[in-house]
């Protein structure tokens, strides 16, 4: 057997575990009610990466700011947000965080959960991270920002120049590359030639560090280690965990071009299977861990589906704090 | 009263709101120790220090996305781009992530954009840019554009305190070659108000920014012709009933700016006029703009471009006797 785990405790391993079944539950879910015809729009699986953003979950504290990417949805329910909450999203229900105005974990809340609604555009808020360090900083707080890119958003000239800015200005900010081997179809060798990503962290004089993406405690005490010399003073961490992405772009992907032998490489380093085996889980846990996820995602779903649509008329509403401004109706829509 | 130029009056503006405002900081490149590339942050640094007056790395789209993760926090970041030209290089971050914050998430990105605007300073076509439209026309973001220095330190103050993106123009042909009273502790000035320049019962002249001080000219050079001026100041939200209550009484518009003609306001305008006011018009809408072309170097090439006063003059005589 494995040697026993120090950090976190074995509540808090329960604890992670559980959030890890319950990002699966979600994926799992979420690709029956597309199959269904129920989501709308497009789907990005977790599927095998479901350690990164739970054990870098884990290591925020209260307070601290953090940006998901598509495939964190472990990272938001850590954060607390729920399963109804990303369900309703899918579903494009009135019901959703955004209200139907927007998709994926496009959603936040800056002062409950510290989750700030991030957009499609990669690296995009890799500066908007740094700036809410700086802010914070200049409020006298000592909150800690961290988002997440994957190896493609690398490539972005948005990662350079947040990453830079936080160097200069000594932010605590901190960014993890997820590694997942694929930028859509493209892999990571036709986005740089540097072997491991956190070497990037050479251009802005920053720390840089690479680890086991499937090792939810691993991700968990390295990216702990970086929030803390984050928030003491140390500047900016980049950390990068290699991973792999079990499933295609999207749904509509069959990711032909993806050798079979790294898939079934990878699924032999399943982030569940690995937690499991690392904690010693009993069957008895895993069982009450298992029933409390299918009862949450089953009310989640039936939620979900319960709920409206949004009313075609709230589309105009929101753009300005002043709707007036939005506001138009059309001359042949006027009294003759 | 002191008599202080456009760019005074900016930076009178910033700076009395800073005064009053802890939450104000303003970012940008070379603003601290040199005090901007126009000196219209000249002794903030000295002022306010360092953590609210920050030398940006030379990155558009890094300190925009850091000004907007700022405003994300409660405070309230005015970005200063060094020539507003730079600005296509943060398009990004201020179409995508500011201008659409509140509407997808219900944050909304309170921050005020400003720089140095427009032609005529003989400075090429990376330093004279007219890039008002591809805001006006990014849902989300206010669009403003003064042409006085009281309207500049007033609106200046309006996009500050406003809870959505503000893109704050100032023309810098304008910045040392006005002067005006603008007394200290000047009240802010509502976004989206036009303002009637000059009255007339002809003819009216819709106009902005540097533009309204050349239609100006003209009307002093055709003293027969009565026209109404109206300055927009904002170009969005625009003043759409300003400008239709005045058409109503003159039944003849032309629209002049120095943004080329594809996709300018006046395009938007004349639609507006269509919409509104169509019984109301005896005369074709008329613009008076730049070409389709970036804005070349040379003198003589600039000069060809811009509207000057005798092209408004002859616009102006041709839609009177029209």
């Amino acid at each position: 057997m494995a040697k026993a785990i120090k950090d976190p405790p074995r509540s808090v391993q329960l604890e992670m575990y559980a959030f890890l079944r319950l990002t699966r539950a979600i994926d799992e879910k979420s690709h029956q009610l597309h199959q269904q015809g129920k989501v709308v729009g497009g789907l990005f699986s977790n599927l095998g990466q479901e350690a990164i953003s739970v054990g870098s979950g884990f290591a925020l504290e209260k307070g601290d700011y953090v940006a998901p990417m598509t495939r964190n949805i472990g990272t938001v329910l850590v954060r607390g947000h729920s399963a109804r909450d990303i369900l309703t999203q899918y579903l494009a229900r009135a019901t959703s965080p955004t209200r139907g105005k927007d998709n994926s974990q496009h959603f936040g809340d800056v002062e409950r959960t510290g989750v700030i609604g991030y957009i499609s555009m990669l690296g995009d808020m890799v500066p908007v991270m740094a700036g809410m360090a700086l802010g914070s900083r200049l409020k006298g707080e000592q909150r800690v920002a961290m988002t997440y890119v994957g190896d493609g958003g690398t490539s972005t000239g948005d990662f350079y120049e947040g990453l830079n800015f936080a160097a200069v200005q000594r932010l605590a900010l901190v960014v993890i590359i997820e590694n997942n081997q694929y930028a859509y179809s493209t892999p990571t060798a036709k986005q740089s030639l540097l072997k491991d990503l956190s070497e990037k962290s050479k251009a802005f004089g920053i720390p840089g560090y690479t680890g086991d993406g499937n090792d939810v405690f691993e991700v968990y005490r390295m990216t702990k280690k970086c929030v803390e010399e984050a928030r003491a003073g140390g500047g900016p961490q980049l950390l990068e965990f290699r991973t792999f992405r079990m499933r295609g772009h999207a749904p509509h992907d069959n990711q032909a071009y993806v050798p079979k032998e790294l898939i079934e490489e990878w699924k032999r380093k399943d982030p569940i299977d690995r937690c499991e085996q690392a904690i010693g889980i009993t069957a008895a846990e895993k069982e009450e861990v298992g029933k409390r996820v299918r009862a949450t995602i089953e009310d989640a779903a039936e939620y979900a589906e319960k709920s409206p649509f949004p009313d075609g008329a709230e589309a105009v509403k929101g753009v300005f704090e002043d709707d007036s401004i939005v506001a138009f109706t059309p001359w042949w829509r006027r009294d003759a | 009263m002191p008599e202080v130029t456009f760019l005074d009056a900016i930076s009178r503006g910033l700076w009395e709101e800073m005064e009053a405002d802890k939450s104000v900081f303003l970012m940008g490149e070379d603003i601290g120790i040199y005090g901007g590339a126009f000196k219209v942050t000249k002794g903030f640094l000295e002022k306010f220090g360092p953590d609210r007056v920050v030398d940006a790395t030379l990155s558009e789209e890094g300190f925009v996305g850091a000004a907007i993760g700022a405003s994300y926090v409660g405070l309230r970041p005015v970005v200063e781009f060094q020539f507003i030209d730079f600005i296509a290089c943060a398009f990004d971050q201020i179409v995508n992530v500011a201008a659409t914050s509140r509407y997808r998430w219900g944050r909304p990105a309170p921050v005020t954009f400003r720089g140095p605007w427009g032609g005529g300073g003989r400075a090429g076509m990376f330093h004279s840019r007219n890039i008002e439209m591809w805001f006006a026309h990014s849902p989300g973001i206010k669009v403003v554009a003064p042409s006085t220095p009281s309207d500049a330190k007033g609106l200046l103050k309006s996009c500050i305190r406003d809870n959505d993106p503000c893109l704050f123009l100032e023309h810098k042909y304008l910045y040392r070659r006005l002067k005006e009273d603008v007394p200290d502790g000047s009240p802010a000035i509502p976004i989206g108000k036009a303002k009637v320049v000059r009255g007339g019962g002809q003819i009216t002249i819709v106009s902005y920014g540097m533009m309204v001080h050349r239609c100006l000219e003209a009307m002093a050079r055709m003293p027969e012709i009565s026209a109404e001026l109206i300055d927009l100041r904002t170009i969005y939200p625009l003043d759409r009933e300003a400008v239709v209550e005045s058409v109503k009484k003159t039944s003849k518009v032309m629209i002049v700016h120095e943004d080329t003609r594809t996709g300018g306001i006046a395009g938007e305008i004349a639609a507006v006029v269509n919409e509104e006011a169509f019984e109301h018009l005896d005369g074709p809408i008329v613009r008076v703009t730049s070409p389709d072309v970036p804005i070349p170097f040379a003198p003589t090439l600039e000069d060809a471009v811009l509207p000057g006063v005798a092209d408004i003059v002859e616009a102006a005589r041709r839609l009177a006797a029209y």
